[in-house]
Order: C-alpha cells, then structure tokens, then sequence
C-alpha cells in the first residue's frame, strides 16, 4: 500500500513545465484515493471542542490577566459597570473571534488552491490577493493618509478582487482556457508587478515602515463591526467551499479525470476562484498577508487525513482557527505590553513544522 | 520519411533559433547605446563619441567610465546570470514556478544585509565593500540551508521537498525580517529597502570584476551541460532510464544556479523577477530545447534588465532597477500568457 501510495504522490505533486500529464494521469485513476475519515472525525470534535477553550485561555491572558470566571460573566451577564467585562466584550472578544475567522479562512482558502491547481506550493497569495490588497493599502496611505480603518479594509478587499480579477481574465483569455500552470503564472506575474508597484511608492513616499507596522498589527484593531459586516459573506463561503469539496476532490486528480466523470470544470474552478476571493480577500484586508497559515495548514491536514477534500477543508478551517488564535496568544505574551508581529510567529512556528512534513513528503494533492 | 521530416523540423528551428538571437543581439547594443545617453546630465552622441575614444572632458570621462557603463555592464552580466540559473531550477525542480529565490538566496541576503545594517553604520565608505560579501554570505548560507534541510539519507533529491523546504526557509527568514524592520531606524530601513528592491546605483567596476568571474566558468558549463538539463526535465525515472547519474546531476546544477544567482544578488540586491521571467520569454520564443533555450534566456534576462535600468536612471530620483524590472517585465509576460496556446 505504502509503495502505492508513493508512485501516487510521485506522479501527481509536480506540476511539469511541460505538460507531460496525461500519460501519468491514467495511472493515477487507477489509484486509490487515501483518506483516513476516523482522523478527520476525531479532529474535527477535538478541534471544535478545542477552539472555544482555546478561546477562553486567549481572553484570559493578555497586558492583564483576567480570571475565568470574569471572563464567563463578562460574556454571559455583562455589567456595564465593571471595567474589565468592557476590556473583554469590547477589546478582546472580537479580536479572538477575528483570529479564529481569519484562521479559517486563510487554511480553507490556502487548501481550495493547492486541490484546484495541484500544486504544493500554492496559496491564495498565488492569485495576486496579498499583492492586490497591499498594493491599495500603498495607494491609500501615499494619497489618502487619513482615511478610517473600515475603508481600508474595504479598499484592501477592492485591490485583492481585481487582482483576482485580472489573473483569472488573463488565464481565460488565452486558447486552451485556465490551466493551472497558466493560472499560476499569471498569478506570480501579476504578484510581482504589484508588489514592484508598492513598493516603489512605499520608497517614493518614505511609509514602508508604516505599512510594516500596519501588517505587523495582525488582528489587534478587529472591533464588533468589522465581525458584523465580514461574518455572513465568511460563512456563506466556508459553507460554499465544503459544499463544493467534493468536486474539488475529483479537480484535484486533474483536469482529463474530471471531464469524464463529467464535471465541469469550468464553472467549479469559477465558484472556487470567487470563495477563495472571499475568503482570502477578507482575511488579507483585515490582517495583511499572514499567509503562512493558507500554504502550511493545508499540508498539515492533507498530512493526518489523506486526500479527500472533503475532510481537508472543514479540517483546515479548524486548524487553520486553533493556529492562529493561540499565535495571537503567544504574540501578545511574549513581552507583553508589546506585540511580537503575529504574521512573523506563525511562521516562526510553522516553519520547522513546515520542513519536518517536506521531509516525510508523502502526499498526493 | 519520418527522419527527413525530422532534419527539416531541426532545421527550422535553428533557423528561428538564430533569428531570434539576432533580433536580441541587435535590441541589446541599441539599448547600450541609448543607455550610455541616459541619465541626470545628458551627453549627446558627439560628447559620447568623443568621450569613448578618449578625448572628452574630465568630468565627461567620469560620468561615462566610471558611473554609466560599470552599470551597463553590471546589467546586462545580471540579467543573464538571473536569467540562467532561473532556467536550470525550472529544469531541475520541473516547476514552472521555481525561480532562484527558492533556494532561498534573496532572502538569505537580505537578512544579512538587514542584521549588517542593523549593527554598523550605513554611510561609511567601508559598508559599500563589505555589504555584498555580507549578502553573499547570507545567500550562500540560505541555499546550504535549504539543501542539507531537503537531503535524505540514501534517496534521490526530490523536487517537491526541495521547494517546499525552499518556501518554508524562505518564509522564516523573511518573518525574522518583519520583525528586524520594526526596530529599524527609518533611514536604515530606506537604505535596505532601496537594497532589497534591486539598486544598482552603486555599481562600481570592482562589482563588475566581482561578478565576472562566476559568469565566465559557469555560464559556458551550464550550456556545455544543456543536453542534461533536457533529461532532468523529463523527470527521474526516465532520467534515470536513459543513463543520466540524476542524483549527482542535479547537484551539480542546483550549486551552479545558487553560485550564479547568488552573486547576482550579492551584487545587485534582489532583482529576482528576472530569474523566473527570462526562461518563460525564452520558452515562449524558442522552445524547450535547452540547447537553444539557455542562450536565448540569457540573452532575454539581460535585455530586460538593461532596459529596466535604463528607464530607471531616466527618472528623475532614482527607482530601484529591480522595480522597473518587474514593472515593465510583468505585463508583457501577462500579454504572453493571455495570447498563448495551451
């Protein structure tokens, strides 16, 4: 099985500058699929049990600790009289919630990439997102450096869409239609172009150090109106990607094997592009690009339960929320009063754990 | 009948081969040309002319000998180096993606710069000798990183740990990065910004000389090697099917594209745009063949990268060359890939 297992991986994780894949692709259809449903179960209710007191430890410690049960009646009886059920309700609530949404966000998006262009290295920064959400936010602190937070968001999620929009426009326009490679490099393409772009003006305009600062912020400005406006349109896209990670599934055994089982890949590569913006987009303008979490979770989990995206994506998106909020954690105790970047520890933390799974390297896409 | 049709196929194609190179041969020397005009004080051709020959003014002299042309040349050697070490690790790893950054390189001296910075004085005269042995070393350091980090004991190196290794040093080190930026002061943090974007204001012959020796042994090996390159893209096991040492092979190529790129970078901060963009224009121009494809990328990289400098000593205040390079290169090669066939 091992020895299958292998031949398997072989074959599919490269994507070959040449498009030698067709030769392999009958090989791999002969293969079973490796999935392990009891892991994912199990980490699915561990996770899910896991996030709340995750949650809970998170709003406990911080510039000051809190005690437990405070924390409980703060959320639960809040007294408008004492001040720290307003620290809990009104700073560190939406701050944890906005670390385990982004968290979710960043893992399943990160993980609907690599299943739909079956390729390791992908993430949804690969689509020009992070790019296109910085290069407005460079754009909005040169021309308009007193524009509020909440339209900033908006405008980092407005330069994400069009860079979405531009690669995916690109790699349709050409015969042929969307290959991944081409989505790819249109992708990598644009995201140098922009990030050439922003930083030229970041040096023109002397406020490279502001954007760092603004990235390195992390979760820490998410207040309750930002959860209310990104909360339905995050859900309504985790709830779109598992119901589309069936068709992922088959999309990630390439494009020949899932034209004769008869789907369409087309319209599942659309619908995956547009929840990936969603999600993405909105994780990139809050937070900036913590893009670590979408490149690393998804191999973690592909790790533990094998290669059906059906357990892949509801898996990320809760590793994808423990990692981060317990990140947000560690970054606001390391010397507190001051923040450790958070984007910096997780990738301070994923990236041994990152080089130990390349080192087992034993999954297919 | 079949062999006949073959000849005529390879006689075309190193008919469009040279064609090709002719037409990059000939757009280089205009742009070395224009180049040499360009910049903050003007020289028009009859100043130039004179100045080349010897008989200009003194301060003619130095603008042309010892400002322009050490950055002309240092463009076009970059360029091409990037250029080439980008076509062997696409080759190597067989991703369309890979470029030399993820062996780690950019980031591995840019974080030497950065930590340099951090502790001595930026200005001083002695910075501008010691910064690329420094980003050197870091590169060096990265790539070596990586390497042993993706390396197993008694199995082939394989492509897909080796760029996913690449992608996880890379990323630590850019997070020690982050965190380095933030306690920056600000002019430290515009000189290693100007550093990490690609500027080549500081070229001095010395770079130049730096550089050469590395283009001169590795450039003609790897193209000597060309043919190997073609097996490697083919993947292991026919690699190893038809007679190829891959293991050793790949090795060996990898440390020639790190030794390239390497320097390239050390010299010049991160232009790295170049090494993924040079081989696909040279692809979409010539083919896979890497007989035709190495020169023809070469020659590609080191235009663009001339080009981009040129354009950026025409502004006014100085834009990083390694911006320009993704400037001007990034919608051409989108134009490409939208008018491509699969």
């Amino acid at each position: 099985m091992s020895q299958r297992a292998n031949s398997y991986s072989d074959t599919v994780v490269s994507t070959p500058v040449q498009a030698t894949t067709t030769k392999e692709l009958t090989t791999t259809t002969t293969t079973k699929i490796r999935t392990r449903p009891w892991t994912a179960s199990i980490i699915l209710i561990g996770g899910l049990i896991a996030l709340p007191l995750g949650m809970a430890i998170s709003i406990c410690f911080g510039a000051a600790n809190i005690e437990f049960a405070t924390v409980w009646n703060a959320i639960f009886h809040f007294d408008p009289n004492v001040s720290q059920h307003h620290v809990i309700q009104d700073v560190r609530l939406p701050r944890i919630l906005g670390a385990a949404m982004i968290g979710a966000c960043f893992a399943v998006a990160g993980a609907m990439m690599q299943g739909m262009t079956r390729n390791p290295l992908a993430d949804s920064g690969l689509l020009g997102l992070n790019a296109g959400a910085a290069f407005m936010l460079a754009v909005c602190f040169a021309f308009l450096p007193s524009l509020p937070y909440m339209y900033l968001i908006l405008f980092s999620f407005i330069g994400a869409g069009i860079a979405v929009g531009i690669v995916y426009g690109i790699g349709s326009m050409a015969k042929g239609g969307l290959t991944p490679v081409r989505l790819v490099l249109a992708g990598s393409a644009l995201t140098a172009l922009l990030s050439a772009a922003s930083e030229g003006i970041a040096l023109q305009f002397g406020i490279g150090q502001d954007l760092a600062f603004w990235y390195a912020g992390g979760v820490s400005g998410t207040d309750w109106n930002h959860l209310k406006m990104l909360f339905p349109w995050v859900c309504a896209a985790l709830i779109g990607a598992i119901m589309l990670s069936r068709s992922i599934t088959i999309l990630s055994l390439g494009e020949d094997v899932a034209k004769g089982l008869g789907h369409h890949v087309r319209t599942i590569r659309a619908l995956g592009m547009l929840i990936v913006l969603i999600l993405a987009g909105t994780a990139v303008s809050v937070v900036g690009a913590v893009g670590f979490v979408g490149l690393i979770v998804p191999h973690l989990t592909r790790y533990l339960v094998g290669v059906d995206y059906r357990w892949i994506i509801p898996c990320s998106a809760v590793i994808g929320s423990l990692l981060v909020v317990f990140a947000d954690l560690a970054a606001r105790m390391i010397h507190p009063p001051h923040e450790t970047p958070v984007g910096a520890l997780i990738a301070l933390i994923g990236v041994p754990f990152f080089l130990y799974l390349a080192r087992k390297e034993r999954r297919g896409m | 009948m079949n062999q006949a049709y073959f000849e005529i196929a390879d006689q075309l194609k190193r008919r469009r081969y040279r064609t090709v190179m002719a037409v990059l041969a000939i757009s280089i020397v205009v742009l070395f040309i224009i180049s040499m005009n360009t910049g903050h004080i003007r020289l028009s051709p009859l100043e130039l002319l004179r100045t080349a020959v010897g008989s200009g003014t003194d301060r003619q002299e130095l603008i042309l000998f010892e400002f322009r042309l050490p950055r002309m040349v240092m463009s076009i050697l970059i360029g091409a180096g990037l250029a080439v070490a980008g076509t062997i690790m696409q080759a190597v790893t067989r991703n369309a993606l890979a470029d030399p950054g993820i062996m780690g390189i950019n980031a591995g001296a840019g974080l030497a710069v950065m930590l340099f910075i951090s502790f001595y004085e930026t200005n001083s005269q002695a910075s501008i000798f010691i910064l690329p042995l420094v980003a050197w070393g870091g590169a060096g350091i990265a790539a070596a990183l990586v390497f042993l980090l993706s390396m197993k004991r008694h199995q082939n190196l394989s492509p897909t740990r080796l760029l996913l290794t690449g992608v996880a040093v890379a990323a630590g080190i850019s997070s020690a990065m982050i965190v380095l930026t933030l306690k920056l002061n600000p002019d430290n943090y515009q000189f290693v910004a100007t550093w990490l974007a690609g500027s080549m204001k500081h070229t001095t012959w010395n770079y130049v000389l730096a550089l050469v020796p590395f283009i001169v042994v590795i450039m003609p090996y790897v193209c000597y090697k060309s043919r190997m390159l073609n097996v490697l893209n083919l993947g292991e096991q026919t690699a190893t099917g038809l007679g190829a040492h891959v293991s050793k092979q790949q090795i060996v190529m990898l440390a020639a594209s790190v030794g390239l790129a390497g320097t390239c970078v050390a010299v010049s901060g991160s232009i790295g745009f170049v090494g993924l963009i040079g081989p696909h224009l040279a692809r979409r121009l010539i083919g896979p063949k890497h007989q035709f494809l190495l020169p023809t990328a070469a020659a590609a990289g080191a235009l663009l990268v001339i080009a981009a400098d040129t354009i950026s000593r025409s502004f006014s205040t100085d834009v990083p060359t390694g911006i320009v390079v993704a400037i001007i290169g990034a919608p051409y090669f989108l134009y490409l890939l939208a008018k491509s066939k699969s």
